[in-house]
């Protein structure tokens, strides 16, 4: 259902932080049944906007209207009130709690003084058959896979009635099929007249679902397009303000030495269970191996174990010829380890930290950071503003704490802080997940260059465009092993899909 | 040039700016805090029949009115720095030490150990230089082993260090309580008191001004807490246990050994413990009695939380519960209000610490970026 009935307009919207102009008379409207993706560049203001009509921030002026009255939020309880849900990233769901209980919580429908837990448990039935959203209300959160655990959330906001339903960067973490599965329930949930804002970097999505495209530069909206009316190219155009290439440059690999060689490598998971098994590879100096596979096969403890933030249990792993198996970070790091973590909030930023500090959060004791265990201010301060400078970091000052970056910002930090000191071994798993077209041309160029000085780069992603576009060799990970390995020329999606998907070559 | 010199100017001039808007946001909340909990507490005087006016002007004269008084506070103020630096540079580190009151009784009882005994047992008589040094060694040293051991216990087993903590105070104070009543007691036969015999004369710090109980104690209390920001914020080892504390996957991924650095935090916390402890001694009693501590250790936690963990806020909040303490009994003489009421106020002012979301109610401040970082995932 797509009406032209706009249920949800937003006019004037201006929201000041210290030093950013985060939305700067931002007009967007919503339509019933409509939906409505947002783009922008890394620190456009498409969070700060959604988090002003869910309530969690006040905006300084400007008005919003549901239904064509004026509304004023003071809390995410009266956007919730006006039919308004959202989901975040990072999900905010009770680990131990079942789906009946999260959906509850905050809002407890209650009989006779206690919880009525099987009246809502019918209701999360009811909703889940109406909009196709698969769950058992009595799984408990935490052994569900993040796709599921975004449906659980998205019933929670349909629970409060939601007919606007906001979704910042859902398919970040999700993997294709989730991200199909995600793309189906949303479309339901469109022809039913719940209208959906969307956020996301990618492209192709935008184009293949929405039915308007709404985009954002330095906080103000450049302006709104249907799919029909744009392509990728024109997009990015409008989102970075210049052409963007979408395709990277790179010549053939010059190979060196072996510079990290992996055997036989076995590694358990949390729960104990052999999420690797078996693995060999080698990297070579100057060229790219890329691992391919759907994201849960093994990739997270693999680079967690090759970076010496996890032990393996069998096999071995050297660097330059040492034995760094069971290493713990510090000797790697010096011997030109970079590493670019998945999980940018739990390893890769001190988020109450500065950005400054966070630039040197590897090498604060090293000259010239540091001269006899004292940290020196002015060569971090200068190093800072280069590094902030040469990746585009938006921040009004190298001195704002890492959390109030945005989430793509946050990423460049990380980004920036790995390719700037002399490395050997660069490894990168989803190394510009959250980022915006320009970023991600940007830090393709910066990896290329990085192979073409020499340096070998384990590259670790689930986009595989990505892999596609830098790898010089691509290896698939499924189940915890690594099933081909082959090279870029005789790499072709189809086929890396169907590895991906656990069927051999032969049988493709 | 001139054009250059005016940017200068212009940065530093942002600067200035910037400094005092950031230390003003993060003193407001506590300053709001204290005044909402004299507020209430005038309110709790007044229900009891005081009348908190006269009440409070007694606090305040007790506390600051004369020479006396303020060299009285400074007394007050000298344990409660060093212990208050003991927690906050603990909270710093990510760790909850509840141990400070042991840390602090065992410091003491080590110090008056090697003050009282050690130049017997020596056989001659060590100078100034070396005596009382030696004789505050041996508290920082006996506080740090009693941090390190719950450090210790956490970093290789992960066992919690509030509760380590607390066991190690029980051990403590207990030990120090048979000591002082058995094998180091006080052998004058007409000695009834658990305390030790009196430490030499080389073991003291000499007052600062003869009649005034103020002592070099506090000037040194204030020379640690800078030495303890500077540590904090200027040394790669601060940067390490920041870090650590702060978040310790974070740490580990950048090479920090975490386990080491929660060690010596706790030892460091420790230390600064142990020396509140062998202060009193050196400084103050010349000599440990069972008695003499009491509290210290547990009032340190409130005065680092209201502090904000900042060494030189807790400079500012534990003058503030020493003036308090030592006005108390003023105001209790001058208006009959019982100096438990002190307690009540200091209880009041935790409580809008830590729920400084009343306080922000209150007084209508927006809350800082806290709610919104939870909210922020890979989108940002
Ligand atoms: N709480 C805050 N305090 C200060 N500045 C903030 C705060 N929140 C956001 N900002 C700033 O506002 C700008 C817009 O941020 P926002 O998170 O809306 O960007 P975004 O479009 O969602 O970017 P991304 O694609 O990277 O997620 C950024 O420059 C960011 O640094
Ligand atoms: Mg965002």
């Amino acid at each position: 259902m797509n009406t032209n009935e706009v249920i949800l307009e937003v006019r004037g919207i201006t929201k000041q932080f210290p030093g950013v102009l985060a939305n700067d008379r931002v007009d967007f409207d919503l339509r019933k049944g409509e939906i409505h993706a947002l783009l922008g560049e890394n620190g456009a203001g498409k969070t700060t906007l959604m988090n002003i009509l869910y309530g969690l921030y006040q905006p300084d002026s400007g008005e919003i209207r549901r239904n064509g009255e004026v509304v004023k939020f003071s809390s995410p309880k009266d956007a919730i009130a006006q039919g308004i849900g959202m989901v975040h990233q990072h999900f905010m769901l009770i680990p131990v709690f079942t789906v009946t209980e999260n959906i509850m919580l905050g809002d407890e429908t209650v009989k006779n003084g206690l919880l009525d837990q099987r009246t809502v448990a019918a209701l999360v039935r009811q909703l889940s058959k109406q909009y196709g959203l698969e769950v058992d209300p009595q799984a408990v959160i935490q052994d569900l896979p993040v796709g599921v655990q975004q449906r659980v959330e998205i019933i929670k906001t349909l629970y409060r009635k939601a007919e606007i339903l906001i979704l910042d960067e859902p398919t970040a973490v999700l993997t294709p099929q989730e991200v199909e599965d995600l793309f189906h329930i949303i479309s339901e949930l469109s022809h039913q007249g719940v209208s959906i804002i969307f956020i996301t970097h990618k492209l192709k999505e935008v184009l293949a679902i929405a039915n308007r495209i709404t985009v954002m530069r330095n906080g103000k909206v450049v302006g709104t397009k249907t799919p029909q009316e744009t392509d990728e190219a024109h997009l990015a155009e409008m989102m970075v303000g210049r052409e963007v290439i979408l395709k990277v440059e790179k010549g053939p690999a010059k190979l060196g030495d072996v510079v990290f060689e992996v055997e036989n490598l076995s590694v358990f998971d949390q729960r104990g269970l052999e999420a690797v098994r078996d693995v060999s590879f080698q990297v070579k100096a100057g060229e790219i191996l890329g691992i391919a596979g759907v994201q849960g096969n093994g990739q997270t403890e693999l680079v967690e174990a090759l970076t010496g933030l996890r032990t393996p249990h069998h096999g071995s792993v050297r660097l330059g010829g040492f034995d760094v198996t069971a290493s713990s970070p510090r000797p790697m790091i010096e011997y030109g380890l970079a590493h670019i973590p998945e999980d940018r909030q739990k390893h890769g930023l001190v988020l109450s930290f500065p950005v400054a500090d966070n630039l040197i959060l590897c090498t604060y004791y090293q000259q010239p950071f540091a001269r006899n265990y004292i940290i020196q201010n002015k060569a971090v301060d200068e190093y800072a503003h280069r590094l902030v400078e040469e990746f585009d970091v938006r921040t009004p000052s190298p001195y704002l704490p890492a959390s109030k970056l945005s989430g793509g910002n946050q990423q460049k930090v990380i980004v920036a802080r790995e390719l700037s000191r002399p490395v050997k071994l660069l490894i990168a798993n989803q190394p510009t997940r959250g980022l915006d077209v320009g970023s991600i041309e940007y830090i393709h160029q910066q990896i290329v260059q990085m192979r073409d000085r020499g340096v070998a780069v384990l590259l670790v992603s689930a986009e595989l465009d990505e892999i596609m576009a830098l790898s010089d060799r691509i290896a698939v990970m499924y189940r915890g092993q690594i099933v081909a390995t082959l090279g870029a020329s005789q790499a072709t999606r189809e086929g890396l899909g169907l590895l991906m998907a656990g069927l051999q070559i032969a049988e493709a | 040039m001139e054009a250059k010199q005016g940017q200068v100017n212009q940065k530093f001039k942002t600067r200035i700016q910037r400094w005092f808007a950031s230390s003003w946001s993060a003193l407001l909340v506590p300053l709001l805090a204290v005044l909402t909990a004299f507020v209430v507490g005038g309110i709790v005087i007044a229900m009891a029949g005081g009348n908190p006016f006269s009440a409070y002007l007694g606090l305040l004269e007790g506390a600051f009115g004369s020479t006396k008084s303020l060299s009285e506070t400074t007394v007050w103020a000298t344990p409660y720095i060093f212990a208050g630096l003991a927690v906050a540079l603990a909270f710093k580190g990510g760790l909850f030490n509840i141990g400070a009151e042991g840390q602090l009784a065992l410091g003491a009882v080590a110090s008056a150990w090697v003050g009282y005994a050690l130049p017997g047992l020596l056989g001659i008589n060590l100078p100034t230089i070396f005596l009382l040094p030696l004789t505050v060694l041996a508290g920082v040293i006996a506080g740090g082993i009693w941090g390190a051991i719950p450090g210790w216990l956490k970093a290789r087993t992960g066992g919690h260090e509030v509760i380590n903590t607390i066991m190690m105070n029980y051990i403590a104070l207990n030990m120090v309580s048979y000591l002082l009543n058995g094998p180091m007691k006080d052998p004058n036969p007409l000695n009834v008191i658990a305390r030790t015999p009196e430490i030499a004369e080389s073991a003291r710090f000499t007052p600062i001004f003869s009649g005034y109980r103020m002592h070099w104690g506090f000037i040194l209390a204030i020379l640690i807490a800078i030495l303890v920001w500077f540590l904090l914020w200027k040394t790669t080892l601060g940067f390490e246990i920041r870090t650590a504390g702060a978040n310790p996957d974070a740490g580990k991924y950048a090479g920090v050994n975490v386990g080491r650095t929660i060690v010596l935090s706790m030892t460091l916390s420790g230390m600064l413990a142990g020396m509140a402890g062998a202060i009193e001694v050196t400084a103050l009693n010349y000599r440990h009695e069972l008695g003499f501590s009491i509290g210290y250790g547990f009032d340190a936690i409130a005065i680092a939380l209201l502090a904000k963990s900042h060494p030189l806020g807790v400079i500012l909040s534990a003058i503030l519960f020493g003036a308090m303490r030592n006005g108390g009994t003023r105001m209790q003489f001058l208006t009959q209000i019982p100096v438990d009421v002190i307690s009540v106020i200091q209880a009041l002012i935790l409580l809008f610490v830590a729920a400084d979301a009343i306080v922000r109610f209150i007084f209508r401040i927006k809350a800082r970026e806290e709610r919104v970082v939870l909210t922020r995932g890979w989108g940002g």
